[in-house]
């Protein structure tokens, strides 16, 4: 798409720098714990070595006497308070700190309050726990026995651990689908528990001022407007008023979902700020920040399609056991408890299709937070894009046919999914043309033709996408009732320069360029002068905040609204100064002029100047705009991807020879940021697919519980992605955009498990679950009788 | 992933550090790039009273070839040898090792001395250094000694080193014509500890048969693995490929690996063999062999 405007001006299509870079590259970012509070406490937190214990006594007296430890606080403390619960956006609840027992290893038990950082870390030290540990469940299958423990012994009338069930789909004609289909594949598979791991952990300092009863909490939070909201609703009771709490999020260094609950440290910090009258200040470590924030996928499905022997897929089932840890603290915005999951129909004209997920609870940690992507999104393309290789193997077609087979053709958009999705507009044909082009997908087929006679390993894999993103409409999703509209506050200055304010909260997306943008876009007013502010919640407009990559299809169309609403005021005042009737005036980027005389013209500018010091009689002066967008439906981006990987015979060593992305998120704003997430959300997408895995042994140690063990990629690891865009612009977006922050994250594991299955698929594979490390290849390789 | 308290010394001279180990025993740990002793003091997984860096004493950084040895100063940074080109054109193997060592933040920092006297089976270097035959230098009150590398190992984090002592340089002798070796390591990511790892060092003979082979494994028991089975089976022998298979046989007999993260006792000692053949083969090509 041509640019609109010049690059000056650097409204959409322009590859412009970011304008927060400087300040990043320079080491002049401002985060949690670059800031320093006069007076300043320090927290640590003492954390269970078991994952399910009753918790006999805790002793503080040694903990105490550590030079600079001033108090040590505890589930008992917070109880005096009804502090030591808190309720999840889920409606279940979650412990602050435990008076009884302790439900995951790594869960926080006490917390240490003292005059520096290390004298924190040596009273934790020095607090003694006596613990007496209880039946340890791990595993969600054996959580439903019916001799399973009953974890949650806090809630009277709860007799098992099934936490919801939850279905959605025609579940009978899906059954007559499946009897009568000529014929059936079905997969078992698991999207491994990873954590988000973001670069910069969770932290906080809790400032409470005694003299004018205001709580202000600087705090890495994705949501900081909810967060205030969550807080007065929360702590109503202890005189928590919401005039009264001041969220600010300064910058954050990665926030993937990690950053969207209120972890149990966030509320100790604010209580032990507000009881002792001084700024309480908590960083997690890293090994805490793995181990004890909110994990993501942890799905058991099994996937199941229907289809034709010409390889139409008639009909869809997947049954899902969500293992939730203790208590379902999924950060979750959509009506349904298995989030969007139901996009599981994924790019293909399913005509029958039923779903159901069943939520457990276990001895792990809390969360279900939706990794890089909209509310299980990645574990429904997963399960969809696997099953159909699994198929195409079974039907012996080649699995790029069986998709252009099956997609959702063009001409039927709007089109509605047998599970009730909406999908806005695709052309998915095209994207996966364009991919397999670009790789070169025959020549590769015949390559590996050719090398698997002579015993080499090579495999393609295809992932063919739709995600679903931009929570969302009001019918479909709410926090706490609230909606989930997005705002902007625009302000023109007199000289014509610009300060526009958001809901959401950049965590690293780069939303002071992409804004800046959009309102250079619509007014013509340079990007590089236009000041974008978020965060801090005094100051900007209420919005529910940064993720399911909502920001530019939500926040984004309030700020092309809130520019578009100046531009009515300024043609009034363009009339005025011009002496013509606002019909007979025409809108070109950063100007109207007369039609039939564009010399006759006032620049936005000239205009704004004008808002100031020369506006019409009887309307009020100054130039600003506020809008609120409750997005009428989600947007649905889409892509292919074809990855190649070659196997290493003797180590099982799967190594990514080429990776192509063809994305299409519909307009796009600032195509280099475009590219920057695409890379890094492809990264992340291999992380699980090769890498990354949190499980747990048989008492519910952690295993990978530091980088030691828990694998996050570098760029050694990474291949050179080589990425492509189709546009097909959103019909029901303002500027046609859908948004792009998690398609690669979402789109990229199920093309390299593809890819590696295909590799092996000659020897009788037809699944592999990812992390696909070395062993597990390497296992089959030895079954199969190929191992070096 | 904050230490207990520590004093903290900075000597300026190697009698002034060893000075300082003889008064302070067992409770004193000698730091050198840090590269193992700081993570286990910041998880608490260890404590010392007093942290004697030698970090500024002159003269114990160095890389250079004479008389019979290649002599490498016992703090020389693993980034100093990556991009020595020294090492690159003459010891293939300790350029290999150098360069698949942590990570390069971490090697900037790291020493290869640090690397041994650690006495660490999942470190890079002892088992390219039971490959080549070097001994170490250990200077302590008494004067120096030196130390063959294969009777430095002799535990889980153990070494002949005495607590007064500091490992201050390694001697390898200079191969003769005809010489080459490789260390192969199979990671899960960069800045792992390997899997399984294999140095190989070869000298051929006229004849093209193996006059001597150092062959040594990392990661697959409770310390480095000299597999000298497999050298005294390839002495005399044409290194042709089945050859060199059996020898990593012999060198994976050798193993005897635990499971953990990073796999199975069965896959780590059969990865020992796969990459022993492997280090052999590049080994021999190297040597001028084919």
């Amino acid at each position: 798409m041509q640019p609109r405007t010049t690059p000056e001006v650097g409204g959409m299509g322009h590859s412009m720098k970011r304008k927060e870079d400087p300040r990043f590259i320079r080491g002049k970012g401002n985060y949690v714990d670059d800031i320093v509070l006069p007076g300043m406490l320090w927290m640590d937190i003492v954390r269970s070595p078991f994952a399910h214990a009753k918790i006999k006594s805790i002793n503080t007296e040694k903990a105490l006497k550590v030079p600079g430890v001033l108090a040590v606080i505890t589930g008992e403390t917070l109880a005096k308070y009804n502090l030591h619960w808190m309720p999840t956006l889920m409606s279940d609840t979650q412990m602050v700190l435990p008076t009884e027992k302790v439900m995951y290893q790594a869960q926080e038990v006490a917390a240490v309050i003292a005059t520096s950082r290390y004298a924190a870390a040596d009273g934790v030290d020095a607090v003694e726990v006596d613990y007496e540990p209880l039946p340890v469940v791990v595993d969600p299958f054996k959580a439903l026995e019916p001799n399973a423990p009953v974890l949650r012994t806090d809630k009277k009338d709860k007799k098992d651990n099934r936490i919801f069930h939850w279905e959605a789909g025609d579940r009978a004609g899906t059954e007559k689908a499946f009897a009568e289909a000529e014929v059936t594949v079905k997969q078992d598979l698991y999207i491994p528990r990873i954590h988000v791991a973001s670069i910069e952990t969770c932290g906080c300092i809790a400032d409470f001022d005694r003299v004018n009863g205001k709580l202000t909490v600087y705090m890495t939070t994705q949501a900081p407007h909810a967060i205030r909201t969550v807080f007065a609703l929360v702590a109503g009771h202890v005189g928590l008023s919401e005039e009264r709490i001041r969220i600010v999020s300064p910058d954050i260094g990665g926030g993937f979902g990690g950053k969207v609950p209120v972890y149990p440290g966030y509320v100790i910090a604010v209580a032990a700020s507000v009881v002792i009258g001084k700024p309480v200040k908590w960083i997690e470590d890293r090994m805490e920040n793995l181990q004890a924030d909110s994990f993501a996928r942890d799905y058991h499905i099994t996937a199941e399609l229907a289809a034709k022997k010409d390889g139409t897929i008639t009909a869809l089932r997947m049954k899902t056991l969500a293992d939730h840890g203790y208590t379902d603290a999924a950060a979750n915005p959509s009506k349904f408890p298995a989030g969007l999951f139901s996009i599981c129909t994924g790019s293909y004209d399913v005509k029958k299709a039923f779903v159901e997920v069943d939520g457990v609870y276990t001895n792990k940690p809390p969360g279900g937070i939706a990794y890089r992507c909209s509310f299980r999104v990645t574990e429904a393309v997963h399960a969809i894009e696997r099953v159909t290789d699994v198929l195409a193997q079974q039907l012996k077609m080649d699995p790029a046919e069986l998709r252009m087979k099956n997609f959702i053709p063009k001409e039927k958009f709007p089109y509605k999914s047998a599970l009730g999705w909406e999908y806005d507009s695709g052309d998915y044909p095209a994207a996966l043309r364009l991919a397999m082009d670009k790789i070169g997908y025959h020549a590769l087929r015949k390559e590996q033709a050719e090398k698997r006679a002579r015993g080499e390993l090579m495999g393609i894999g295809i992932s063919s996408f739709t995600e679903i993103l931009g929570a969302g409409p009001s019918k479909q999703f709410d926090i706490l009732g609230i909606k989930m509209f997005d705002s902007c506050e625009l302000r023109i200055h007199p000289t014509g320069k610009a300060i526009a304010r958001f809901g959401t909260k950049s965590q690293g997306q780069g939303h002071e360029t992409t804004y800046a943008q959009i309102i250079a876009e619509e007014l013509g007013i340079p990007a590089s002068a236009v000041q974008v502010e978020e965060g801090d919640t005094d100051t900007a407009p209420y919005g529910l905040g940064t993720y399911a990559s909502r920001s530019t299809p939500v926040a984004g169309a309030a700020g092309a609204l809130a520019a578009r609403k100046i531009r009515e005021k300024a043609k009034k005042i363009a009339a005025h100064l011009l002496e013509a009737s606002e019909e007979d005036l025409v809108w070109e980027t950063g100007k109207f002029s007369v039609k039939g005389a564009p010399s006759r013209s006032k620049t936005i500018q000239e205009i704004a100047f004008a808002a100031y010091t020369n506006h019409p009689p009887g309307m009020e002066a100054g130039l600003e705009a506020v809008n609120y967008y409750d997005p009428p439906n989600l947007t649905f981006p889409f892509g292919s991807y074809i990855c190649v990987v070659d196997i290493d015979r003797g180590t099982g060593m799967v190594k990514i020879r080429r990776f192509v992305a063809v994305d299409d998120c519909g307009n796009i704003i600032n195509p280099m940021i475009v590219d920057g997430q695409i890379h890094g959300g492809l990264t992340m997408g291999m992380a699980p697919a090769l890498l990354e895995e949190i499980s747990y042994d048989e008492n519910g140690n952690i295993q990978g519980g530091s980088f030691m063990d828990y694998l996050l990629p570098t760029a050694v690891e990474s291949p050179s992605w080589e990425t492509y865009k189709t546009v097909t612009p959103s019909p029901h977006h303002p500027l046609g955009a859908k948004g792009v922050g998690e398609s690669a994250t979402v789109g990229a594991p199920p093309a390299i498990a593809n890819a590696v299955v295909d590799a092996l698929a000659h020897l009788g594979v037809k699944h592999v679950d990812i992390p696909i490390t070395p062993e597990k290849v390497w296992r089959i390789l030895k079954e199969k009788g190929v191992a070096e | 992933m904050i230490p207990a308290s520590f004093d903290y010394h900075a000597p300026g001279t190697l009698p002034e550090a060893l000075a300082l180990l003889s008064k302070y025993g067992d409770d004193a740990k000698v730091l050198s790039g840090g590269q193992s002793l700081l993570p286990l003091l910041k998880l608490r997984l260890g404590q010392t009273g007093h942290l004697i860096d030698i970090g500024r004493i002159p003269g114990l950084e160095y890389i250079r070839e004479e008389g019979d040895f290649l002599r490498i100063g016992g703090r020389t940074r693993e980034s100093a040898l990556e991009s020595s080109d020294l090492v690159r054109t003459r010891y293939p193997i300790l350029h290999d090792t150098a360069k698949v060592i942590a990570d390069p933040l971490v090697r900037n920092m790291a020493t290869v001395g640090g690397n041994l006297a650690h006495g660490d089976p999942g470190n890079d270097h002892p088992a390219t250094m039971l490959a080549l035959g070097a001994q170490v230098v250990a200077t302590g009150p008494k004067g120096e000694r030196v130390i063959p590398i294969e009777q430095f190992f002799l535990g889980l984090f153990r070494t002949a080193l005495r607590p007064d002592e500091v490992l201050t340089e390694i001697q390898i002798p200079v191969p003769p014509a005809r010489s080459g070796g490789a260390y192969l390591k199979l990671e899960r990511k960069v800045g792992d500890y390997a899997t399984a790892a294999a140095a190989a060092q070869v000298t051929l003979g006229s004849g093209g048969t193996v006059e001597r082979a150092g062959l040594a494994l990392t990661n697959v028991g409770p310390t480095p693995i000299k597999a000298a089975d497999a050298e005294k089976f390839l002495a005399g022998k044409r290194p042709d490929a089945a050859t060199l298979g059996e020898a990593g046989q012999r060198a994976a007999k050798a193993a005897s690996p635990s499971a953990d993260r990073r796999g199975s006792v069965e896959y780590k000692r059969e990865m020992a063999r796969v990459l022993a053949t492997r280090a052999l083969r590049l080994a021999v090509e190297r040597a001028g062999g084919r």
